[in-house]
């Protein structure tokens, strides 16, 4: 796998996936290009979450699930045999829906933890530099500063998912996953972590899964639409810029969920 | 301009589907692993082989089984080290270390019920060994001769009465402390908590104290009962206490609803949820409670007549019996005493069992 | 035509502010018998449990009067000369169930994360029911296994630590132990093996608790420490074992509480000794317990009063570890959840 920084992009092909017997996604393709924010949208329940845990490899970690395909991370198939799962994660980061800072560490802990889970060594002040850095490109550092030692809990909704943000970008990501990072939290902290996604960028290629279709025109360049009818996998319909998704969508199921009439 | 999908349209009888595609085969360990693995492990007991018997001439079973450990991690560790970063290393030496670990008490627990087993298999396939007594049979005279019959009558009879006491008690407990609010049931509950660590010989001597110096009773079978329920009760409380909290509020909350007392939707709806589980606490109090020892050893006679009547004479009982045989040091007496082990075993086992299928039984039908 | 609302009149303000109102909770008659008899069942366990202390208690003063304090410094067991004491009885109990806590400790806590992170799934039932057999066998059968199956290769094991490991004197042996024919005698029932056997109480006890601890991780921290890249390992490491330290330490406890009442196992396989040493691996120690069913038999009137005040001491103990470690379970993070 080559060590580089810098963005760069997932090329999926001809996804599928199981939970036991039953198939919850067919054959999606999708192309992320590198330094670009990438929304998937549509209504919930159809496999947006399942394929974007495809891309880091943590759809195998549930019990009975199971996929078919590839996923090309600069050229490379992640689910090669070459390839160990804990480094694909170290390039590949994710943010979860919830929160989930560890409560037993600091907040300058919690930072550094990637750091400590694949024993990655640091020095001292080269730790307390990235502490620094990686809570400022999340938009934290003012707010936390003086309160580094603190619980990594001990924070607001929005300052732990931001605090989760920092972490996943301590361990230098090519490509950062977010499944639904603001649905927990209050408008205010969702604009900060837009922000924040918008400065993230050009550093790191972000997939972002959002059922709310405002956020997905304010922070995404390129968008794909999800699909699935009652009883079948759900896949992808339409896919291309944000801006031609939302004012010239092709397919009539497109335009149907971009402008409200169902979802 | 957007790219759409070739998604196929409904219906299209002529048109071929493309293959459907199947779940791919993730290897998350490679040849390469295996290889390792499995080199580590054979080679390692190579070298302990060579370098304990042969060249170092140690002695013992276990001492084997150390030095074979140590240096399959060092073996194995170097191996891995060599294409896999530090926490991959880390990760497999202490996956190998758990397996082990699992492997020594999984072997632990089944070495002693084979050996038990094996050691009372002489005693066991005599007939008389369960329907003779020990009346009038030495210690030294074969095992043709005399049974565990009493103890077998010794061990039902009191763990019924054992039983017939500490459920309604237990139970009643268990029901206290999650339907009645406040803080003496909070204290109860603690209190029980700490009642199901007591050690069994401090109930026989409560019991022993109580009832035999205290009212002047004789050591017999009803005293092993009492104590037997001293150590039953809690243990039925605190596991029929989960058992009864797992029982969803909203069940209750529509009884309540539906306008029922208390006490109607305690017995109509709580209990019956939560039956199941009520069932396998007692089995397992059962469990506990007939392989107690110390309790017999202090409040009954270890007599070898069969006795029906738990309150005028002593009453002898499995384990009591496996430990008086034991102490004799005579070979065939510790025969009997593996037999009557294994009995007990028997006894306990099945009970297990059947505890564990009504577990089953009640998350099939959830 | 416009439609018209009806509206409510104005609210006149309260001459004076609102109070709760009380209700009545109009407990029907069963109810009533209901409530009564559950409690009164709740405190007849609660008095069960003070006698038991009490009882023990009462009985303990005729030798408490006649010894005082020096029934805890006296090592010797010797009714004939009215020497009586509890203090080499309570050192072995404590040696016993140490050892026995040092063995199992490890070897739960390292079976439980397996249990939960490490097996197979289609194992893991198997592997808690393991835990829970292991848990229900009785006593005296470990003891049995304990003195036929285990100690010979035991003393073995013994021999070779007191052999390079013999200068500490935990480990020291009164014997040679190279010696061409080594005393085996003087290897056997001693606190070592009979802790041994004990430990195979402690650890499903411990395991169980360790294990539901573990189980209640939760899977969003888990699945971060996954995401961040990190090993089964890692992720036991940084999520799992800090969320359960209170399980675990509460578990160790709890067993440790088991270690120190056991009875069965301990008679079988110890040769009483009276004498505060701190040389496990050698024959001859004391537990409470087994001093108590030792001499029970032909024990005295005052004799049966200094059993009964060793077993209120044992009691005492118990108790108390029983409660730190309900403290602990009840405390962490875990604790609302947990059954112990």
């Amino acid at each position: 796998m080559p060590q580089g920084a810098g963005p760069a992009g997932l090329d999926a092909q001809g996804i599928c996936a199981w939970f036991g017997r039953t198939q919850v996604l067919d054959d999606v393709t999708l192309s992320v290009p590198p330094a670009m924010v990438t929304a998937l949208i549509g209504p919930s329940g159809c496999g947006k979450s399942t394929f974007l845990r495809i891309l880091n490899r943590m759809h195998e970690s549930t019990e009975g699930a199971q996929m078919a395909g590839e996923v090309y991370l600069s050229g490379e198939d992640i689910y090669g045999p070459g390839h160990r799962l804990t480094d694909v994660r170290k390039q590949i980061g994710m943010v979860f829906q919830k929160p989930n800072p560890f409560p037993s560490m600091s907040i300058a802990d919690n930072v550094t933890a990637g750091l400590g889970l694949t024993n990655t060594k640091v020095s001292r002040s080269a730790k307390v530099a990235l502490v620094e850095e990686c809570l400022t490109r999340a938009g934290l550092w003012s707010e936390v500063k003086d309160r580094l030692d603190r619980p990594g809990a001990a924070l607001s909704g929005g300052q732990q998912q931001r605090l989760c943000i920092a972490r996943s970008l301590a361990v230098r990501p090519k490509v950062l996953l977010m499944d639904e990072p603001c649905s927990a939290l209050d408008p205010t902290s969702t604009r900060r972590i837009e922000d924040t996604i918008a400065e993230l960028k050009d550093e790191v290629t972000i997939v972002i899964v959002t059922h709310n279709m405002q956020q997905a025109v304010r922070v995404s360049q390129r968008a794909a639409f999800f699909l699935a009818e009652p009883g079948t996998p759900g896949g992808i319909v339409e896919q291309g810029t944000t801006v031609d998704l939302f004012e010239h969508p092709q397919d009539p199921r497109t335009s149907d969920y971009v402008n409200g009439r169902f979802g | 301009m957007t790219t759409l999908y070739a998604v196929p349209p409904v219906a299209e009888a002529d048109t071929p589907r493309p293959a459907p595609r199947t779940p791919r085969r993730i290897r998350r360990f490679t040849a390469e692993d295996r290889f390792a693995a499995i080199g580590s492990f054979l080679g390692s007991l190579a070298l302990v082989y060579i370098g304990y018997l042969h060249i170092l001439y140690f002695s013992g079973v276990l001492g084997f089984l150390v030095c074979w450990y140590v240096t399959f991690m060092v073996l194995y560790g170097v191996v891995v080290s060599v294409s896999n970063p530090r926490p991959i290393v880390v990760e497999r030496l202490v996956t190998s270390t758990l397996y082990l670990a699992s492997a020594v008490v999984v072997l632990a627990l089944g070495s002693t019920v084979l050996y038990t087993f094996a050691k009372g298999w002489r005693a066991l396939v005599h007939l008389n060994f369960f329907t003779r007594d020990m009346a009038g049979v030495s210690p030294t005279a074969p095992l043709t001769q005399g049974g565990i019959f009493h103890a077998i009558v010794g061990t039902v009879i009191e763990v019924g009465i054992a039983v017939a006491v500490s459920v309604p008690l237990g139970i009643g407990t268990a029901v206290y402390m999650t339907e009645v609010r406040g803080r003496a049931s909070k204290l109860v509950r603690t209190i029980v908590e700490s009642m199901t660590a007591l050690p069994e010989i401090l109930a026989g001597l409560f019991v022993y104290v109580v009832l035999v110096i205290g009212f002047g009773l004789s050591k017999t079978g009803l005293a092993v009962s009492a104590a037997m329920a001293v150590t039953m009760i809690p243990i039925i409380a605190r596991a029929g206490e989960v058992a009864l909290r797992v029982v969803p509020g909203g069940l209750r909350e529509a009884s309540s609803a539906l306008g029922a007392t208390h006490w109607k939707t305690v017995s109509r709806v709580v209990l019956p949820s939560a039956a199941a589980g009520l069932v396998t606490a007692t089995i397992l109090a059962i469990a506990r409670g007939i392989g107690e020892t110390a309790i017999p050893l202090i409040c009954s006679g270890a007599s070898s007549f069969t006795n029906y009547d738990p309150v005028n004479e002593p009453m002898n009982s499995l384990p009591l019996m496996a430990y008086t045989e034991y102490s004799t040091h005579e070979p065939l007496a510790i025969v009997r005493a593996f037999g009557a082990s294994s009995v007990l075993l028997t006894m306990v086992l099945i009970l297990f069992v059947v505890a564990r299928l009504l577990v089953r039984d009640r998350g099939a039908r959830r | 035509m416009t439609a018209t609302v009806d509206l409510l009149p104005p609210a006149t303000p309260p001459s004076e502010p609102r109070q709760p109102r009380r209700l009545s909770s109009g407990l029907q008659p069963s109810d009533r018998i209901f409530h009564g008899g559950v409690t009164s069942i709740g405190m007849v366990v609660l008095a069960l449990t003070g006698a038991i202390g009490l009882f023990l208690g009462y009985q303990s003063i005729p030798t408490l009067h006649h010894y005082g304090l020096r029934f805890f410094t006296q090592t010797q067991w010797l009714p004939q000369l009215d020497k009586i004491g509890i203090a080499a009885v309570l050192v072995g109990t404590v040696e016993v169930a140490l050892v026995a806590m040092v063995v199992a400790f490890p070897l739960a806590l390292m079976f439980a994360l397996f249990i939960t992170d490490y097996a197979p799934k289609r194992m893991k039932s198997w592997l808690i029911s393991t835990v829970d057999l292991m848990a229900a066998v009785p006593s005296i059968i470990y003891g049995l296994w304990g003195f036929f199956l285990l100690q010979p290769h035991a003393i073995n094991l013994a021999r070779w630590l007191s052999q390079y490991f013999g200068w500490f004197p935990l480990f020291h042996v009164d014997t040679d132990p190279n010696a061409a024919v080594w005393q085996q005698s003087r290897y056997t029932s001693s606190a070592f093996i009979a802790g041994l056997a004990v430990s195979m109480m402690a650890i499903p006890l411990a395991c169980a608790i360790m294990r539901g601890v573990f189980d209640q991780a939760p899977l969003g921290e888990r699945e971060a420490a996954m995401a961040l890249g990190g090993t089964r390992f890692g992720v036991a490491r940084t999520v799992v074992l800090p969320f359960a330290k209170g399980g675990v330490i509460g578990g160790t406890m709890l067993a440790l509480g088991r270690a120190l009442g056991e009875t069965a196992a301990v008679l079988i396989i110890i040769s009483p000794a009276y004498a505060i040493k701190p040389r496990v691996l050698e024959a001859g120690t004391q537990t409470t317990s087994a001093l108590i069913a030792g001499n029970f038999g032909n024990a005295t009137k005052s004799q049966l009063s200094a059993l009964l005040t060793a077993g209120f001491v044992l009691f005492l103990i118990t108790l108390a570890v029983n409660s730190v470690a309900a403290v602990f379970i009840r405390r962490s993070r875990s604790g609302t959840g947990t059954e112990i």
